[in-house]
């Protein structure tokens, strides 16, 4: 039951791990991408085109389908749509110096606008009964398990029984971590977002960092989605069945202090709450309802708690928020 | 000393900021990104739905305004009310976002605001006189908005606590709210039924004219609050430079909650409008996700009501006209949220016409010693 | 001496929209030898620098080194030529040690820390630097910053360095140890530029001068056969005299008594440590100290905008004599007390006045309150406004013009204005000079003096000590966060203020001073 309730948290916390890394990333240089809600949709919905489309191909026959391309389609898809949102907003923040919170606000509003309308058209396409659209055999192959889990009891259930998806988000933000604070690349991309006139004057190119930064955060945030949609959701898709995990990824990332490492324990916390309520013994339809607040309550009381610290190495990047522009007098 | 160095060349282009550009000009660049952006969306939308020119246009225009011309004009009035909530919340915004205040939780200030409408319609309807329901109807809604804008404010104010995350993760609380609600009062069907007492009355067999003057009387009032009256001084004060306000006597704490018990209390008026004045009965999508086009209407409209107006007007008509064209192809009306968000970032992106000019290379002269 | 041309300009000229901030420059440097850049402020100096080292791009005119016409298009062309700049206003990221710094941005195969800072204690100990390469930078003093910018450009081996303003922040001994170290790099071939609008620094330091009025080049001369007069003559344009016009105080009765202020800031630590002091109707008092001594927090603490954690701040009222508590207080109750307390901040835009209102609407700032309507009066800040445009020659297209959009002198005569218009008793003033042309400069210091004679308690905070001891009756010597000294500004010196600025600091850090 607790290893269940683990293993849940987990499940759950994983788009909030891959959200946050993103948007860590993202932050480090500076920008204070609120369009990441925006940017996990099209993330998750890209994956499901491109696998809606190579099961159409496969004549939606299991056996016709590679493991390989049925994981790696999606993924690419994922990849490339979650970076080209990445694109618009650093276009529109770095390039045309637009307002950081307006821009990633209009993107979220633009890209849920394009995850349903894709996922709505899909829909229509199959000519489902129901409002959603499954993907079942994709996600077959996406939650394969390490073949020694079960032998292990609960601890292999514990660690080796997610997808893999769940160790990969890990992965990542271990080597965000290193790469932040053990190499050269990482210096100089702080060093972006802390004070980019310090930056730019030690020759660092400013536009080039905060770009890549911008879109390789998106593509890991897009994983999110994906993984949301063919490990938690087994591939079925559904409009606005996301919700809110976007935002939770950003209020995670004040959580963690702007370190990757804090990310993935403060994501899995999180999964956990999310899910307390069916834990619960005995509740009333009405009272989960109530319940299903907890996640939101915690998120502002961390918010506030972190608010209350002012150690200096605690604070978000110097320059989290504000455009550079090199000849500003 | 010569060394092995790279040769330079001038970069092909530069950006160099711009003097002031007048007013008339930055609006004239503005309109043309508008006209720009409508052809784009027909031209899209035309292709979506596979109909020439003309006909998308068409379309979109009797989505939005009907047969007003046949003397029918219960498609205009549906317009009408649509712009008068989103301009509302809109201007709900203004006050907190001149403060640099960012209110993303007008989506929860008016959900709140409409479960208290709801609340007295259920509880005091058949209680209370007509007029004294209204009363406590909008008394109530106001608190209730108000006190959902206050608590992110006092936080702010105390420990400079996050105000974009606290507001968002309240519009959350407030829908599982409602959700609760619902539930419990729906006797576990998640719908109420709509509400017959204190309803707002319709004028001129006109269910919507009430909201619209309610909204237009708002305008103007936010207008001259943010322009002539002491208070919207200090609004903006704060919002350049809290050391400046400090260092005047405001009292910047004060000013924050001040303005956001405003601010909340507007969201709250509308949820009133949205209950008492439109649907009558409440659900989790009662607002449907304007709170966030109002972030984006109250910045393109800047600070000032009048153009917030206009702006509002534009992506209404985009919203309807284009959920028609897609309707018509048997398109998601999702579209729209498409077109509008394309919309919206055209015009953020024009901003950087407006106050940047770009430099292309010149050809080197070669004369001069 | 055969002299190898470093560095050369020929006609250039950039613009910031409709400003010309230099015009057709021409302007040649030589290795082994030190070249200042003179002009005012607002003569396009820094401008001008920011040029070669990648910041700024001209409109027009060619840059040379070594003979060979360049482009240098960012800062990364600029270290390819090796040329390095000191920014008056450090480049340094704060929470960063000073090794990480100094690497920062240099592309040398494998990044290891280590390695690097081997090779920066290396450069220290050549030139004869003290610095602690693990140490932040939030936690280091000005001199100790201006030391790793320094150690920055020569650790990337740069041969022509440019520094702007380096002394703007020195105490009198540091600057004769910074000059020390130029005198060396000089002898070792390195081509240096300091831009300066200092006289005394120019004649003691520099091997030839250069001078720019207005953006545009004036001429060059040799240090040795030129003098103070000619200098000033050829950067003000006309012959002016440089004397402040000192009276003697009279009539001095107490104004303000401030007894043992402590005041810490966001971690903890004193800012200010037992400060007290007295200032007098009819005299200015001087602070003196170097840059973040705790200057500011004394003068915020005054006007109400500092937690004390304990201390007594007390105003005597020259009307009643009665003495009035000023501590905890905030500024509108001091103000609601009757307590005329003009306060002129050193971050002008960003505390004096708001950068994107109007002169107008910056003028309501302290008045907006009165009367009891709940909308604003304007015509009375109107009237002020044009007042103060007329009589302070303030120059501006309106009074509905953003402050932002003026220079900083205009700036800086609205603020002063408003703050005078007043009618102060105590007016405290935050180095008003700061990025001022001689002519506002002057200005700035007759309104002063003006107070002062109409029995105004001045206090006045500044940078440069020539000017405090010309101006000032009493100076106040702050060191750390405490007073170290209250001096009469008519018999003493440079060096003795200059002792007493660094008096707190550790002991015994003054020797291996080659």
């Amino acid at each position: 039951m607790i290893v269940q309730f683990i293993c849940r948290a987990i499940l759950l916390g994983t788009p909030l791990l891959y959200g946050s890394t993103g948007e860590i990333v993202t932050e480090k240089s500076g920008h204070l991408n609120l369009g990441i809600p925006g940017i996990m949709y099209v993330g998750a919905i890209s994956g499901v085109v491109g696998s809606f489309l190579y099961e159409n191909a496969c004549g939606n026959d299991i056996a016709n389908m590679s493991a390989i391309l049925a994981i790696l389609i999606p993924l690419l898809c994922t990849i490339i749509g979650a970076s080209l949102m990445g694109l618009i907003y650093s276009f529109l923040t770095v390039t045309l110096h637009a307002n950081q919170n307006v821009t990633g606000l209009a993107l979220t509003t633009f890209g849920v606008g394009l995850g349903n309308f894709l996922g709505a058209s899909l829909i229509n396409i199959t000519k489902s009964e129901l409002p959603s659209i499954a993907l079942t055999k994709t996600s077959s192959f996406f939650a394969t398990k390490l073949p020694f889990a079960d032998k292990l009891g609960w601890v292999g259930e514990l660690l080796f029984s997610h997808d893999f998806l769940t160790y990969f988000a890990i992965i990542i933000a271990i080597i965000v971590a290193f790469v932040l604070n053990k190499t050269r690349v990482g210096l100089n991309l702080r060093a972006v977002g802390e004070n980019p006139a310090t930056a730019d004057a030690a020759g660092i190119n400013v536009t080039k960092y905060r770009y890549v930064s911008t879109c390789i955060g998106s593509a890991i945030a897009g994983l999110g989605g994906l993984q949301y949609v063919f490990a938690y959701a087994s591939g079925v898709w559904s409009n606005n069945a996301f919700g809110d995990r976007g935002w939770m990824a950003i209020a995670l990332v004040i959580f963690a202090l702007w370190k990757p490492s804090m990310a993935i324990i403060g994501s899995f916390l999180f999964g956990a709450l999310c899910n307390a309520n069916n834990y619960i013994q005995g509740l009333g339809t009405e009272t989960q309802e109530l319940f299903k607040m907890l996640p939101y309550v915690v998120t502002i009381i961390v918010l506030v708690i972190t608010s209350m610290r002012k150690k200096r190495e605690h604070q978000p990047p110097a320059s989290l928020g504000i455009n550079y522009f090199r000849e500003e007098r | 000393m010569a060394k092995n160095i790279k040769t330079h060349s001038e970069p092909l282009f530069r950006i160099v900021k711009r003097d002031e550009l007048s007013p008339l000009k930055a609006w004239l660049i503005r309109i043309a990104t508008i006209v720009i952006a409508f052809l784009l969306v027909g031209i899209l939308s035309m292709i979506v739905s596979k109909k020439d020119f003309g006909q998308t246009y068409q379309i979109m225009f009797r989505g939005v305004f009907g047969r007003v011309f046949e003397g029918k004009p219960a498609m205009l009035w549906k317009y009408l009310q649509e712009i008068a909530i989103l301009l509302s919340l809109a201007l709900a915004l203004t006050p907190a976002f001149k403060m640099k205040f960012w209110n993303c939780g007008a989506e929860g200030q008016a959900l709140i605001g409409g479960l208290a409408s709801i609340y007295c319609m259920i509880e005091f309807g058949d209680k209370l006189p007509y007029g004294v329901l209204i009363l406590v109807i909008a008394v109530t809604s106001i608190l209730a908005g108000a006190i959902w804008g206050i608590i992110p404010a006092i936080f702010k104010a105390i420990f400079n606590t996050n105000e974009t995350l606290f507001t968002l993760m309240m519009n959350y609380i407030a829908t599982q709210i409602i959700a609760y609600y619902v539930y419990v009062e729906g006797g576990g069907s998640n719908v109420i039924n709509p509400v017959k007492a204190g309803n707002f009355p319709s004028v001129a067999g006109n269910d919507y004219f009430v909201n619209i003057i309610i909204v237009a009387v708002i305008t103007v009032l936010m207008y001259i609050y943010l322009k002539y009256s002491k208070q919207g001084y200090e609004i903006s004060v704060v919002g350049e430079s809290q050391n400046t306000a400090r260092y005047v006597g405001i009292n910047v704490k004060k000013v924050i909650i001040r303005t956001m018990i405003i601010s909340g209390a507007l969201c709250g008026v509308t949820g009133m409008l949205l209950v008492a004045g439109t649907d009558h009965s409440i659900n989790t999508n009662l607002v449907g996700g304007q709170g966030f086009t109002a972030i984006l209407m109250s910045w393109l409209g800047q600070f000032n009501p009048f153009i917030m107006a206009i702006m509002t007007a534009l992506v209404v008509f985009l919203r309807i006209g284009v959920a028609k064209v897609a309707d018509t192809a048997y398109l998601n009306s999702s579209f729209s949220e498409i077109m509008v968000g394309l919309v919206i970032l055209m015009l953020v992106g024009c901003e950087f016409f407006i106050q940047y000019s770009i430099k292309f290379r010149k050809n080197k002269k070669e004369d001069k010693a | 001496m055969n002299k190898q041309p470093a560095i050369e300009f020929k006609n250039i000229t950039k613009r910031f929209g409709k400003v010309v901030a230099n015009k057709n420059v021409n302007l040649t440097a030589y290795r082994g030898e030190i070249l200042s850049v003179l002009g005012e402020n607002g003569s396009g100096k820094t401008t001008l620098m920011n040029m070669i080292s990648g910041i700024y791009f001209p409109d027009e005119g060619q840059i040379f080194i070594d003979g060979k016409e360049v482009v240098i298009a960012s800062p990364k062309d600029a270290f390819d030529y090796k040329i390095g700049m000191i920014h008056q206003h450090f480049k340094l990221v704060d929470v960063f040690s000073a090794a990480e710094n100094i690497v920062l941005g240099i592309e040398d195969g494998k990044y290891n820390l280590k390695n690097s800072t081997e090779e920066i204690k290396k450069i220290t100990s050549q030139y004869g630097f003290e610095l602690v390469p693990d140490k932040k930078i939030y936690t280091m003093s000005v001199s100790e910053k201006q030391t790793v910018e320094i150690i920055k450009v020569l650790y990337r081996g740069a041969d022509i360095l440019i520094l702007d303003e380096p002394t703007a922040v020195l105490t009198p001994q540091e600057t004769e140890k910074l000059f020390n170290v130029l005198r060396r790099m000089r002898d070792n071939g390195k081509c240096i530029i300091i831009i300066t609008h200092k006289l005394h620094e120019v004649l003691s330091l520099s091997d030839r001068v250069a001078v720019l009025r207005k953006g545009e080049y004036v001429g060059t001369v040799n240090t040795k056969e030129t003098n103070e007069s000619q200098l000033t003559e050829m950067m003000v344009g006309k012959k002016i005299s440089l004397n402040i016009q000192r009276s003697e105080p009279k009539n001095t009765v107490e104004r303000l008594k401030i007894n043992n202020l402590i005041c810490k800031n966001r971690e903890g630590a004193n800012v200010l440590e037992n400060v007290s002091f007295t200032a007098k109707s009819g005299e200015i008092l001087g602070i003196a100290g170097i840059a973040g001594s705790g200057q500011r927090e004394l003068l915020e603490a005054i006007a109400g905008l500092q937690h004390l954690a304990s201390g007594e701040i007390t105003y005597i009222d020259p009307k009643t004599n009665e003495e009035e508590n000023l501590r905890d207080k905030t500024p509108l109750q001091i103000r609601e007390m009757g307590v005329r307390l003009s306060f002129v901040p050193e971050d002008r835009l960003g505390m004096g006045l708001v950068g994107n209102m109007d002169i107008v609407d910056n003028m309501m700032l302290r008045s907006y309150r009165k009367g009891k309507s709940m909308f604003l009066e304007r015509k009375q800040p109107k009237n002020l406004a044009e007042d103060i445009i007329s009589r302070l020659e303030v120059v501006t297209p309106s009074a509905n013009t953003p402050v932002r959009r003026l220079s900083g002198g205009n700036v800086q005569k609205v603020l002063v204005g408003r703050e005078i218009a007043a009618a102060p008793t105590v007016l405290m003033a935050a180095y008003p000079v700061r990025g001022l042309d001689i002519n506002s400069s002057y200005t700035i210091y007759n309104l002063l003096n003006e107070q002062k004679e109409n029995g105004v308690a001045v206090i006045f905070v500044g940078e440069d000590l020539d000017v405090l001891l010309e101006l000032c009756d009493r100076i106040l010597v702050i060191g750390s966060g405490r007073v170290t000294g209250i001096v009469d500004a008519r018999n003493t010196t440079k060096e003795e203020v200059g002792l007493l600025m660094t008096k707190s600091q550790e002991e015994g850090k003054e020797n291996n001073n080659g």
